[in-house]
């Protein structure tokens, strides 16, 4: 296998490789607490500091865990990290810390964490490791921007708390309830693959044209 | 018993744990494809859940208030464990309800459900039984949202939609407006 530069390993989780939005990892956090953009920062960060914490760890101390309790081994490790952000957002923001209520400690089943360190970090050098989880930590910031300020833009008509649109303007309030969080995601990604597919589109046939069945509306074997 | 009814329909439909509170996101968007294999998971969510509630309860009784900050840690830890145990002891005495159940254990074990459940009920400060009517009505949320998902996904399997929204934007779409439904179910609490 070719060995990436330093520039990939950065380069690769905030935009080939996004965790949200071309993996479709970590999605609970990204739905629930993008509401404000000031939540989804707050969270952002603590899952970047949780996911470097645990990177630099577990890359140190790859040749040391046995091989058949590796997963356990990075969870602990993991669950340690997020018990410091737990604590430490406890004390320095405590009102962001209320309103997003049991998602830090869930930062632990965060799949784009455990993921990190059973694809990389467990691999590699510490160095790399390193570059490789801010990279990551970095596109998760990115959409949990992005999610956070379509949200509170079109929701509340502020961004992190400045008015934005003018008195004039009628927030949508869906967009800050549940279900703002699945439109919003759903169109970001509509979004992202009209993009991706400009070019390729044209000359790809469709896949079920009209008049054609397939064995799909038979009995489910 | 009046406040436990309310705790069961609070957890299955006001605050679904899927649509409302996004606990659970991964089996959502990942296992709803058929509407038999929905079944199948969310009756081995309801599983884990009743498992992780009542290990939660013994360890709020006996094992945290000496040592809090160990919360998380022992969360995961005996939950993964406990699962582990049980998923044998299943194999061992039911090998059809291992084989109905026994592929999604492991996959669910750490989910955020799950872990969820467990914080939740801790930081509500729910007992052993209304712990145990929560994880029920959380389960039954589950499912439902899960075979209602499933279904609309089997009904738009062959729908022409452009080529843009043929992989995940629909299904978030189609969530979005499932979560709006459930939105509805709020009023229940004001009359």
């Amino acid at each position: 296998m070719r060995t990436t530069t330093p520039q990939e390993d950065f380069i690769r989780g905030i935009w080939k490789e996004n965790p949200v939005l071309v993996q479709l990892l970590g999605l609970c956090p990204t739905l629930a607490v993008t509401g404000t953009v000031d939540n989804a920062l707050t969270m952002g960060i603590a899952t970047f500091f949780v996911l470097l914490g645990s990177s630099l760890l577990v890359s140190m101390f790859k040749s040391v865990i046995p091989k058949e309790v590796r997963i356990s081994a990075y969870i602990l490790v993991i669950a340690t990290f997020v018990t410091i952000a737990d604590l430490v957002l406890h004390a320095v923001v405590p009102e962001i810390h209320k309103s997003l209520g049991p998602f830090v400690p869930l930062i632990v089943v965060n799949c784009i964490i455990l993921g990190r360190q059973e694809a990389f970090a467990s691999k590699n050098t510490v160095a790399r490791a390193t570059l490789d989880a801010v990279g990551t930590g970095f596109g998760f910031i990115i959409a949990m921007m992005i999610m956070g300020s379509v949200r509170e833009i079109l929701g509340n008509g502020s961004w992190l708390g400045h008015p934005l649109l003018g008195a004039h303007f009628q927030p949508w309030v869906i967009m800050v309830l549940p279900p703002g969080g699945f439109f919003t995601l759903g169109f970001v990604l509509l979004g992202i693959a009209w993009w991706k597919g400009r070019s390729a589109v044209a000359v790809r046939p469709r896949r079920w044209p009209h008049g054609v069945t397939t064995e799909v509306g038979g009995p489910a074997s | 018993m009046r406040d436990l009814f309310w705790i069961f329909i609070s957890s299955a439909l006001v605050n679904n744990f899927t649509l409302v509170l996004f606990l659970g996101l991964c089996p959502f968007l990942g296992v709803s494809g058929k509407v038999a294999t929905a079944v199948r998971m969310g009756m081995a969510n309801i599983f884990v859940l009743v498992i992780t509630s009542l290990t939660v309860s013994a360890l709020n009784t006996w094992v945290l208030p000496h040592a809090p900050y160990l919360q998380l840690i022992s969360f995961i830890v005996v939950i993964a464990s406990l699962v582990q145990i049980v998923e044998m002891a299943v194999k061992k005495l039911s090998p059809t309800l291992f084989r109905e159940l026994g592929i999604f254990l492991p996959l669910i074990t750490t989910n955020c459900a799950i872990l969820g459940l467990a914080i939740l009920q801790t930081n509500r400060g729910y007992g052993f039984t209304e712990g145990l009517v929560f994880a029920l009505g959380g389960g039954a949320g589950l499912t439902l949202a899960l075979v209602l998902m499933a279904s609309l996904r089997e009904t738009v399997e062959l729908a022409d939609v452009p080529s843009v929204a043929r992989n995940m934007g629909l299904v978030l779409i189609l969530a979005g407006s499932l979560s709006l439904a459930f939105m509805g179910f709020a009023g229940l609490f004001s009359s």
